[in-house]
């Protein structure tokens, strides 16, 4: 089968593989009919992520048909239509019961498993393949509604719901004063999902201004680009009475810009497990006691965070890796009363074969990309 | 905008934040009536993951109190963090070479809390993307740097316009990308230069 492979630090290519085979008797096996690059596969693709082997297959986010099932799968049949959550998951483990898996990753305890996520999340080659392993068919996977469009299903995989899953992280009540750092896919749909969970003001911060432009017509917010101000902080302040927002959503994460000592020392060098600067103003600019939901990902080495700042302000820090499959119900709910539209975000549609400019562009941030689509068998 | 300009410096007593009353904030009606959607979700009830850790049993499908396990098979490498290897794992690019030796003396030796085992890990990275390198001549499938890069997508993507256009700041840092690149290809090379030298003399 054809796959999209690492090579090394802003390197893959699309090589012939083995198709993946049956390990565990409740194992599918997908073939991929859409799948994406997540602003998490960059992390991966700049060499940031401890345990990335040259050879692995990215992508957490895909849609496809059951190609094979195990002998012990019963909810699946080869030929249904599923949408894959990103996170392995066993469904039955002390930790499962609580939305965090144990079961799948031996290499950390730190992380649950990932599909296409380095070897630091299990081991599990991802979807931007033609085929890829689903384990555990019986719990992770769900079958995509005949209403929905296939673009929409394959950003609930993770972009929508973990967005979604950060605005409720937030804590948001009735007319809060919500500032999302970051205008990429999770920043963009975390500032529409606040507004369903009852913000007043959505304030969205970005350097790039055609992710800005789309923060302002997808999700109604108000924008910032921060290189227009001596101190962004101080213009939050200003631009909340002095108070500072009730709650911030980083949806920004380890490769965070602003700083340029802190974007060397993290993304480059790999001195710190992420570059802490959207994290730290985010800290500085809530107000005391506010709260502030974490959806960007950070690596596992320590960054220089502003505690003393998060200690003495009184914040709330919540954060997680979004718990996908939970979010479904209730988000497809959103989408088929067209509350949200996830699709009007993708900026491109990429045949596999080419995944390797997709990636420069997603990464350089060219050609207005927001979100790239990539389509395995678009010959 | 400067700092200077950025600054407001009216003497208003009557700023809310100084006062218990706080700022205003918008109707509610005014955020429905231009939001489509504003506040279904206002109810916590009515958001899937509060609280944020649930139990929820018997609803995920599993049917195992502990899954089967998979089989082992070459050994597996795993976190000395974890009791036992987990059941189910993936099987992806097992450890070879210097970096398979580099990556099991990080996971033998170095638990999740370690920075040595992080820092092994990535060094083990950097030697596998030589070898994988060195790897791909020999087996006839070469590794083409600039094609693998992605580069190609400056032409198509409009590389100079997008950078130009946006007030964007990651240009400071863009030009660092063919160093991390070619990073691992200089270091190898000026080490395979040290030990030819020291043959030598
Ligand atoms: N927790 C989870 O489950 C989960 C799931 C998916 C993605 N993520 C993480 O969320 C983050 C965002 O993902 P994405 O797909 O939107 O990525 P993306 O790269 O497309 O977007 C990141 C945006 O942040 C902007 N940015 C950089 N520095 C900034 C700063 N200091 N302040 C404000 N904005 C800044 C960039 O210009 C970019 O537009 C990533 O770190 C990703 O790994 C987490
Ligand atoms: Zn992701």
């Amino acid at each position: 089968m054809r796959a999209m492979v690492y090579r090394g630090p802003y390197r893959i290519r699309v090589e012939e593989k083995d198709r993946p085979r049956i390990e565990h008797p409740n194992d599918a096996i997908v073939k991929v009919q859409l799948a994406a690059i997540c602003g998490s596969d960059l992390h991966l693709y700049h060499g940031m992520m401890p345990d990335t082997r040259v050879g692995h297959t990215f992508g957490h986010e895909f849609i496809g048909i059951v190609d094979e099932v195990g002998s012990s799968v019963q909810s699946l049949q080869v030929g249904d239509r599923v949408m894959v959550p990103f996170n392995v998951f066993c469904g039955s483990c002390w930790f499962c019961a609580r939305g965090l898996c144990h079961n799948v990753n031996p290499n950390a305890t730190a992380v649950g498993g990932i599909y296409g996520y380095s070897h630091t999340t299990g081991g599990y080659d991802g979807g931007q393949a033609e085929y890829v392993r689903v384990p555990f068919a019986d719990v992770g996977p769900s079958l995509i509604p005949d209403w929905m469009s296939d673009e929409d299903a394959v950003l609930c995989t993770d972009a929508l719901a973990t967005a979604y899953f950060g605005a409720q992280l937030g804590e948001i009540v009735e007319g809060d004063t919500v500032v999302v750092f970051g205008a990429g896919p999770i920043g963009i749909f975390a500032a529409k999902s606040s507004w369903l969970m009852g913000a007043g003001r959505v304030i969205v911060v970005d350097h790039l201004d055609h992710r800005l432009e789309k923060a302002r017509t997808f999700a109604q917010a108000e924008t910032l680009n921060f290189t227009e101000y001596a101190d962004i902080v101080v213009e939050m302040k200003k631009q909340t009475d002095y108070l500072g927002a009730d709650v911030a959503i980083d949806a920004v994460g380890a490769e965070a810009d602003g700083n340029l000592l802190m974007h060397v020392t993290s993304a480059k060098l790999k001195l710190q497990g992420g570059s802490p600067v959207a994290l730290n103003w985010a800290i500085d600019s809530v107000r005391k006691g506010g709260t502030i939901s974490v959806m960007g990902a950070y690596g596992p080495l320590f960054s220089a965070v502003k505690f003393g700042d998060a200690l003495n302000k009184g914040l709330t820090l919540r954060m997680n890796q979004c718990p996908v499959k939970r979010q479904w119900p209730r988000l497809f709910e959103h989408i088929r009363n067209g509350y949200l539209k996830p699709s009007e975000i993708v900026t491109h549609r990429v045949p596999l074969e080419h995944i390797g400019e997709a990636y420069h562009m997603f990464s350089a941030k060219l050609d207005g990309c927001i979100k790239p689509l990539i389509v395995p068998d678009a010959a | 905008m400067t700092l200077d300009e950025q600054l407001d410096r009216t003497p208003d007593a009557q700023v809310p934040t100084y006062t218990p009353a706080g700022p205003p904030r918008p109707s509610a009606d005014e955020l429905r009536a231009r939001i489509p959607g504003w506040g279904v979700d206002l109810d916590p009830a009515d958001r899937p993951s509060v609280p944020k850790l649930q139990l929820d049993p018997g609803r995920t499908g599993a049917h195992w109190d502990f899954p089967e396990r998979q089989q082992e098979e070459p050994p597996r490498e795993r976190s000395i963090e974890h009791r036992f290897l987990t059941p189910v794992f993936g099987t992806a690019q097992p450890t070879r070479g210097l970096s398979g030796a580099i990556r099991k003396l990080a996971y033998a030796r170095w638990s999740d809390a370690q920075t040595a085992h992080w820092l092994a890990l990535i060094a083990a990275d950097r030697v596998d993307v030589v070898e994988g390198f060195v790897g791909s001549i020999l087996s006839g499938h070469p590794d083409n740097l600039l094609a693998e890069t992605g580069i190609r997508a400056e032409l198509t993507g409009d590389g100079l316009r997008s950078r130009t256009g946006d007030g964007r700041t990651d240009w400071k840092h863009q030009w660092m990308d063919p160093f991390v690149v070619a990073a691992p290809w200089v270091l190898a090379g000026a080490g395979a230069v040290a030990a030819v030298r020291r043959l030598l003399r």
